[in-house]
């Protein structure tokens, strides 16, 4: 079932590097079209109430105006479960910013003119936005995938903890956090005749295709959607958002002229979800020995009213740590805001910042060295499901780390190490991703006489590199030079193929054209070796894996990190970060380094900067632009160093891999915690860790 | 974006004839901050008289020793000047911690010091600002602090004046050269901007139309031994939490004279006139610092959210007092 790597392991330039440089690179906003619209959206000004009467007079009265869009006018759209999408269907406001209509213009100037003269007269209610522990409707999270409960328990946590020697009894929150790809997100849409026709930016067309199709009850057939290339993505565009269908409703009253959207960055803030802000609440209970003998992990967010979705920060905790005793718990409070959604590693990110700084006190208190309190936790076999794992290497990949970090020799005492007026400390944390694989995979080979094999695949290259890597799997698969290989993704008219997310897509697609190379070869050998003069053509699904219910299958890293704090003034500059990882096979090292890389620097920028404020009187995060919203800038990050080992892995795939693009930025801002913590002697457990939280009190 | 009228005058007094004409026009500059607040719809000016020809892009040296910034000279020529950088390094250092180098490259020293402020609320018209709209409420007050004032703030608005330049001038005691329908004025750069009191929305004491011509920044031999100390939530790029520019003249362990400027803590640059006399005259050291910092921020009065830059301004002033008297950059 595995196949012999010999594209793969190489470090293969990516294919749409050079185009992209050079601006040739033609994104979807960017595609050529006749006699385009324009689009500006009309958003709520009120977090929750209804819509008492729109006046569209003046904006309709504009020149270069061709359609205002609203509630009233807008196509009626099936009855679907995702509220997010059912917009201007009524009068109702379930959030501020929400839409509520648009204006569809000759040039995009007019358009966001014309929307600023439409007058919106609301009945406001009070709205209800504040996450707090003790509220009484938190309720359990739906299961979104059963293999991983929402809450689990084994043993008896709190008679463990009661009497466990050492014990750590923390809360720790996170902030919510907005995807800002560079490339926001864009649409063109078009209708003809009886079908729709989309150029956007996505991590998957075969998601947008279906979300359409369903809403407008169309067939599949009717709605073709294309993603040349994606700027950039982070989970912010896997699933359709409200902008596809008010594109798609923009073009419904202007039939033949494509419509073109794009988000500005403000509206990337209340449109297209984000990471929610998690309050978690972490017990460890260990024996004289620095032995977990109890562990119990609690997490409440935010949700919307429109549709549920749970950054599920508990989700890791059962993967890590041997405790006889255990339990998590994840709870929601359903309240008048935007919709959250998956970011880079959704539930890990958030959960690992929480579980291992409370590993890192823990281990304090047990007087142990953060590596050797980790190694002796170790589980062997999965804790919660009880089965080996296909290869755990988290303890190699500490090991490795702490080598090559120069960690030997640590003197664990906080707040000692200065060197001109700076704090120096280092951290550790673990890391840990599942291997995932998402349904619903086919692939099509063709090839010709001149060997040359086409390979189609609706799949999503977001920038990471995907579409060169695959085009690796597939030489493989076929036994052939990646030279030979014309792989194409991104549209719907190829066959279908999950969304890009949970660093699945190299697991599942892969897994599918290994399927249909399989095929082709035996299609070959019945045509005697030879391709025939019209070629061949198969289309293979992804098959089943018959080790996922023997094995649990998950990737394990660890970081460590060198900060400085200014010791007077607060400032946390992080000097390095090494991430040793055991992800597998590793397909592509340049695009899986950048992977990594990218991945520690957003666990980074967690750690120090990244912050949506929301502002409950107003119900909208007011700081919706970059200059308020800080993402690390290149000057904040500082040597970083990300090595693999070698890991081989028969059970995850046909390729052994087990995917690369979220585990990065696990564990990277606990490390950086933990690093300030050993530097200045301050545990701070509210994320992001800024200057007011390390300012000497005197 | 509403549409608007763009013209390129020929002279001063047309420029500022053709705009003391349209009650509802502005100078446009380099134009990264009005054009922005106009894309906001905050801004929504129906004229703009484009200034960068007008005005000099050239910095010359006077014969009495004064150095003239003409109103158009970029603010990335004006950090890397070798006459700047040589008398007034902390003037460049301020423009390099400001911005980005694109930016730097568009925005001219006039726009510079009269950019509004990065209050987010001022910046979003869907919640109310006097600022914005005189009598609408201030947002900020109960809301977001992180960025406000703690010193010299009024009821109606607690915001603060982002430029980096206009805090190393103001220590500097710059002139700012304006002419208007009323003729020409030199106006104390201490004096241009404005206390918010019970009008944010006049930044500052310019009256409409009323277009800036140049700096002139007066001589100081002892202005080399200054420098410009930025906090921010990041290490680049970003508006200051809290900056401190020292000017410093010691002599034998005394302070001969000083001059202390202060960003990120008022609706102006603050001139920190308080710490400056507690230290004139005195011993150089950490403890007298220290104490002329507590006294400038003796006035200050932080919101809730924002406490922690009455330490952190104290900090940062005495860290680059330190820094400078050790010759340390
Ligand atoms: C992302 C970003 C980050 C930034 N970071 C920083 C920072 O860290 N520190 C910092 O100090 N600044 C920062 N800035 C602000 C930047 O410095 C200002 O936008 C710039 O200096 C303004 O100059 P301009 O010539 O572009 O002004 P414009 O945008 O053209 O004009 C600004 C104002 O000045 C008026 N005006 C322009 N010229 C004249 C004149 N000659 N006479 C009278 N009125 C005039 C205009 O009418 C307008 O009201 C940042 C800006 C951005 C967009
Ligand atoms: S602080 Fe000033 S600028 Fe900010 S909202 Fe209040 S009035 Fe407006």
């Amino acid at each position: 079932m595995t196949i012999t790597p010999r594209a793969m392991g190489v470090a293969v330039d990516r294919f749409d590097g050079a185009a992209k440089v050079r601006g040739e690179a033609r994104y979807a906003y960017e595609q050529p079209v006749d006699r385009p619209l324009y689009l500006y959206p009309l958003t709520a000004a009120v977090a929750t109430g209804r819509i008492a009467d729109i006046d569209c007079g003046a904006a309709s009265a504009e020149p270069g105006v061709v359609a205002v869009l609203t509630y009233r006018n807008a196509t009626r759209t099936a009855a679907i479960e995702d509220g997010e999408l059912r917009i201007l269907q009524s009068d109702e406001v379930a959030f501020r910013g929400q839409f509520i209509g648009g204006v569809v213009a000759e040039t995009s100037e007019i358009a966001r003119h014309a929307v600023s003269l439409v007058r919106v007269d609301y009945e406001e209610r009070p709205h209800d936005v504040e996450l707090r522990e003790g509220r009484g409707d938190l309720r359990v999270p739906r299961e979104v995938q059963p293999i991983f409960p929402m809450d689990t328990a084994e043993g008896d946590v709190d008679a463990a903890l009661a009497s466990a020697p050492v014990r750590v009894d923390q809360t720790y929150t996170t902030a919510w956090n907005n995807h800002n790809p560079i490339e926001p997100h864009t649409t063109i849409a078009t209708w003809t005749g009886d079908r729709f026709t989309f150029y956007l930016s996505t991590q998957g067309v075969n998601g947008i295709q279906a979300a359409v199709a369903a809403l407008f009850e169309l067939g599949p057939d009717r709605v073709r959607v294309i993603s040349p290339y994606v700027g950039g993505a982070f989970g912010s565009k896997a699933r359709p958002h409200a902008d596809v269908v008010l594109a798609a409703l923009a073009a419904r009253l202007v039939p033949d002229r494509p419509v073109k959207f794009a988000l500005t960055r403000q509206q990337m803030f209340s449109q297209v979800g984000y990471r929610p802000p998690t309050v978690q609440r972490v017990r460890l209970g260990a024996d004289a020995g620095g032995r977990l003998v109890a562990l119990a992990h609690e997490s409440i967010e935010p949700t919307s009213k429109l549709q549920e979705f749970a950054e599920h920060s508990t989700r890791a905790t059962p993967t890590m740590y041997a405790a006889p005793n255990r339990r998590t718990r994840q709870r929601l409070a359903a309240l008048d805001v935007p919709t959250p959604t998956i970011m880079r590693a959704p539930g890990e990110a958030s959960g690992m910042f929480a579980l291992e700084s409370a590993m890192d006190e823990m281990a304090i208190a047990c007087g142990l060295d953060p590596i050797e309190f980790r190694i002796r936790n170790d589980a062997q076999r999965h804790p919660h499901f009880g089965l080996p794992f296909s290869s755990r290497n988290l303890v190699a990949c500490l090991r490795e780390g702490a080598r090559r970090f120069g960690w030997d020799g640590r003197d664990p005492t906080p707040g000692i190490r200065r060197t001109a007026g700076w704090l120096v400390g280092t951290g550790v944390a673990a890391a840990t991703y599942p291997v995932l694989r998402l349904p619903g995979s086919m692939a099509t080979i063709r090839v010709g006489p001149d060997e040359r094999y086409t390979v189609l695949i609706a799949a999503a290259d977001i920038g990471t590199g995907t579409w060169t890597a695959l085009s690796q799997v597939a030489a493989d698969a076929l036994g052939v030079r990646v030279e030979q290989i014309d792989l194409r993704i991104g549209d719907t008219a190829y066959p279908k193929a999950s969304n890009e997310g949970g660093s699945s897509g190299i697991t599942s697609w892969g897994s599918a054209i290994c399927e249909a190379a399989d095929r082709l070869r035996d299609e070959l050998a019945r045509h005697g070796g030879a391709v025939p003069a019209d070629g061949l053509e198969v289309t293979a699904a992804m098959p089943e894996n018959p080790h996922i219910s023997r094995y649990a299958m998950h990737a394990f890293g660890a970081q460590f990190a060198e900060v400085r704090v200014h010791a007077e003034i607060g400032e946390v500059r992080v000097r390095r970060q090494l991430g040793v990882f055991a992800v597998g096979r590793v397909v592509n090292p340049k695009t899986a380094r950048s992977q990594l890389l990218g991945g520690m620097t957003m666990g980074l920028s967690m750690a120090l900067h990244e912050q949506s404020v929301f502002d409950p009187r107003f119900a909208q995060v007011v700081t919706q632009d970059l200059a308020t919203y800080h993402i690390a800038s290149n000057a904040d990050v500082g040597a970083v160093e990300v090595h693999w080992i070698d890991e081989d892995d028969p059970y995850v795939n046909p390729m052994g891999t087990k995917g690369v693009g979220e585990i990065g930025i696990v564990g990277a801002a606990a490390a950086i915690a933990n690093a300030v913590h050993h530097a200045t002697g301050v545990r701070v457990r509210d994320l992001p860790i800024t200057l007011d939280k390390l300012l000497p009190a005197a | 974006m509403r549409p608007f009228r763009y013209e390129r005058a020929n002279d001063v007094s047309g420029a500022v004839a053709l705009l003391a004409g349209t009650p509802n026009g502005a100078f446009l500059g380099g134009g990264t901050n009005l054009v922005d607040l106009m894309r906001l719809d905050v801004a929504r000016p129906e004229l703009l008289v484009d200034v960068r020809r007008l005005t000099s892009d050239r910095i010359e040296e006077l014969p009495d020793g004064r150095v003239r910034v003409g109103a158009a000279v970029p603010n990335s020529d004006l950090a890397a000047d070798p006459l700047i950088r040589a008398r007034y390094p902390a003037v460049s250092e301020a423009l390099l911690s400001g911005a980005s180098g694109q930016l730097r490259n568009l925005a001219t020293t006039g726009g510079n010091l009269l950019q509004r402020t990065r209050c987010v609320y001022f910046q979003n018209v869907s919640t109310p600002c006097n600022k914005r709209d005189p009598g609408a409420g201030c947002s900020a007050i109960d809301g977001h602090h992180w960025d406000l004032a703690i010193l010299g703030a009024s009821e109606a608005c607690v915001a603060t004046h982002p430029s980096d330049l206009a805090v190393a001038l103001v220590a500097l005691d710059a002139v700012v050269l304006t002419e208007g329908a009323d003729g020409e004025r030199r106006i104390p750069i201490t004096e241009l901007h404005r206390l918010p009191d019970r009008e944010p929305h006049r930044d500052t004491i310019l009256q409409h139309g009323e277009l800036i011509t140049a700096v002139e920044l007066p001589p100081l031999p002892w202005a080399t031994r200054s420098r410009y100390r930025k906090v921010r939530d990041r290490a680049s790029y970003a508006f200051a939490l809290v900056s401190a520019v020292v000017v410093l003249d010691t002599a034998d362990g005394v302070v001969r004279d000083v001059r202390i400027g202060l960003g990120g803590v008022a609706h102006r640059p603050w001139r920190a006139l308080v710490a400056e006399q507690a230290l004139r005259g005195g011993p150089a050291t950490e403890e007298r610092f220290r104490q002329a910092a507590e006294a400038e921020l003796a006035a200050a009065r932080p919101l809730p959210g924002n406490a922690f830059k009455v330490r952190l301004a104290r900090n940062t002033l005495v860290r680059t007092l330190l820094d400078v008297n050790e010759g340390r950059r």
